[in-house]
């Protein structure tokens, strides 16, 4: 021994003490003392049940003030205002669990239908060949957006706000500013227009695109939480870094992401020429910021990691519904407006204060 | 000591522009003991420790895992040679369960078509592992462990990333800092735990600044200084002022005591 110091005792004596402590490490108090408290336990745990109960009230409180809102007419159109956007919201719910934004989304679903609708009409291509290349492309568009933001390191905002002004110009000179009417989707492509058809129910018809869009929303919510694929997703919008520590490829998940968000949004571009019936390069300019709404009301965080599917769809059908409802109830269009915004506000307050009530 | 050490560092060099990391570390950790690496801040041991991990791929020099030479470039790799580390964050994804997180990045599969066409994890296999683990390491407090991890406090959390590193590391298992964010019973509960994780066979390598800590739980420990390996000191010969003063310079390696 090179000094004269006596040893440290190497077990801690502020230590014994701890023998009589409790053994516990932490215990929960349990959050059930008033119903309010046990409510926000149970929406805490169950975050989609926040849109379908909104949604559910919506459903009664129009139901009672607006005469014509609760039948089969006004229900199925709905559903068909909502397909296209529902489509939109599921792409978005993808981007957005990994705490990212895609602000083109709708630029690559008019930049695809008018890539199928040329091809299939003007070219003459047959219609399976041309969804098939307009999806294509739009997959293209997407794994752009997700190479810029997952190699190159750039916000998925400033990424996807140029692609989104770089797609629209592409569309206008793509197309020439012209659209393709109906009469000749009509003879020479009849296909494209399949999504628009479907099942006649007591007067009212449910549209092909809007029972795709349940299904495929089905599809995605498997894909999330019952794939490692889906796992990554929430844990890179959670904690990018921990996600790379924990060994997941983030870059790779990221574009795959984009990819598939693009990808969404060329199949979107099918259902899109057979719910308006032709295919226009100025068509869906609100569906960017319409999906966003539908997401952020269907209780996905903005912040990544949290939110579902399931959500999304809700999100779509109470924007939806908040605007037929007050069309019916004799509402200017102004004001709908003003509700779906004020819907955001709420639906985003609601989250925080859930999220707060969690930590 | 005769025996062969299980994972073998020589001569490591990392240099980051004009700053030196690492300027001829060498390390060895043998089989089934704690091996604590202390050093003072910037002495380039949680370098040596990314080496180590596969975070940071050394410019020269060898590492060997069980007598064979590894190059590690990425975590990934080293993990699959069976070296866990538990980062000081955790690296856990906070609104993910508890049996989520344990598997993050190594998901198990449904046999048959489910997960081979369908990619479906096997949740219920991966909950009985997960919940087995836990409980090997006398953990099941934790009574859900599809509770998310953000509802844990930070030693359940420790204890969980631990557990985690246990069920994985065949091989080695890295600990950075266990303690630093614990209260003085829930660290009592990690030193426990580690003791838990050697008496498994598996060798432990822990990075900490606590000297009453180190000194409790550690059979070596490697002190690093200026880049590289000072010595290494058996923790019963050496005072923690002893090893304070090694790791800042203040005293001289006496040849003849390093373990």
């Amino acid at each position: 021994m090179s000094t004269e110091t006596t040893p440290t005792k190497t077990v801690s004596d502020y230590e014994a003490v701890l023998n009589k402590a409790d053994t516990a490490v932490a215990s929960f108090q349990k959050d059930d003392s008033t119903l309010i408290h046990r409510a926000r336990g149970v929406l805490r745990n169950n975050p989609t049940l926040i849109p379908a109960l909104v949604l559910l009230t919506a459903v009664i409180i129009f139901g009672i003030i607006a005469d014509n809102f609760l039948k089969i007419g006004a229900l199925s159109t709905i559903l068909k205002q909502v397909t296209v956007t529902g489509f939109i919201a599921l792409a978005q719910t993808l981007v957005i669990l990994t705490a990212g934004i895609d602000l083109s989304v709708g630029e690559i679903l008019v930049l695809s239908s008018l890539i199928m609708g040329n091809l299939a009409v003007n070219a003459g291509l047959p219609v399976g060949i041309a969804v098939i290349i307009g999806m294509f492309f739009a997959l293209l568009m997407g794994l752009l957006n997700g190479v810029l933001i997952a190699k190159i390191k750039l916000p998925p905002f400033i990424v996807t706000l140029g692609t989104f002004s770089i797609f629209r110009s592409l569309k206008l000179w793509y197309s020439g500013s012209e659209s393709i009417r109906n009469a000749d989707i009509v003879e020479k492509a009849p296909g494209l227009l399949w999504f628009g058809k479907g099942i006649n129910l007591g007067g009212a018809s449910i549209l092909y695109g809007g029972i795709t869009l349940m299904l495929l929303a089905g599809v995605l919510w498997y894909i999330l939480n019952h794939t490692a694929w889906g796992r990554h997703v929430h844990a890179i919008g959670d904690d990018p870094d921990a996600a790379r520590l924990s060994g997941i490829n983030v870059d790779r998940t990221l574009i795959s992401v984009y990819g598939v968000a693009g990808l969404i949004c060329g199949f979107a571009a099918w259902i899109a020429i057979g719910r308006v019936q032709s295919v226009s390069p100025i068509g869906f300019e609100n569906v960017n910021l319409a999906s966003i709404t539908a997401v952020v009301i269907g209780g996905t965080s903005l912040f990544g990691g949290r939110g579902s599917i399931v959500g999304s769809v809700l999100g779509a059908f109470i924007v939806q519904v908040f605007i037929t409802g007050l069309s019916l109830a004799g509402v200017d269009d102004y004001w709908q407006m003003f509700a779906a915004g004020c819907l955001v506000i709420i639906a985003v307050a609601l989250d925080q204060s859930l999220r707060r009530a969690s930590q | 000591m005769t025996q062969q050490p299980i994972l073998q560092a020589t001569g490591l060099m990392k240099r980051y522009g004009t700053v030196v990391a690492m300027n001829g570390a060498d390390f060895d950790l043998m089989p089934g003991e704690i091996l604590a690496v202390i050093g003072d801040n910037g002495a380039g041991k949680s370098t040596l420790i990314k080496a180590l991990s596969g975070a940071v791929t050394p410019d020269h020099g060898t590492i060997e895992l069980d007598g064979k030479p590894v190059h590690f470039r990425s975590p990934d790799d080293a993990r699959a040679s069976g070296i866990e580390t538990v980062y000081q964050n955790l690296a856990m994804s906070p609104a993910l369960s508890i049996a989520d997180n344990m598997f993050l990045g190594r998901e198990w599969r449904k046999p048959g078509i489910l997960g081979s066409v369908f990619r479906q994890m096997d949740k219920p296999r991966m909950n009985a592992f997960a919940r087995q683990k836990l409980s090997d390491l006398g953990l099941m407090t934790i009574q859900d462990i599809n509770v998310a991890v953000e509802s844990l406090s930070g030693g359940q959390r420790q204890g969980v990333a631990v557990a985690r590193a246990a069920a994985f590391g065949s091989k080695v298992v890295i600990l950075d800092e266990p303690t630093a964010a614990l209260g003085v019973k829930e660290s009592r509960r990690v030193l426990d735990l580690i003791r838990d994780v050697r008496a498994r066979g598996i060798p432990i390598i822990l990075i900490s600044h606590n000297m009453p800590h180190v000194f409790e739980v550690a059979d070596r420990v490697h002190i690093h200084r200026l880049g590289r390996r000072l010595c290494v000191i058996n923790p019963k010969d050496y005072t923690m002022s002893d090893a304070v003063a090694l790791m800042t310079g203040a005293m001289e390696i006496d040849g003849n005591k390093a373990a």
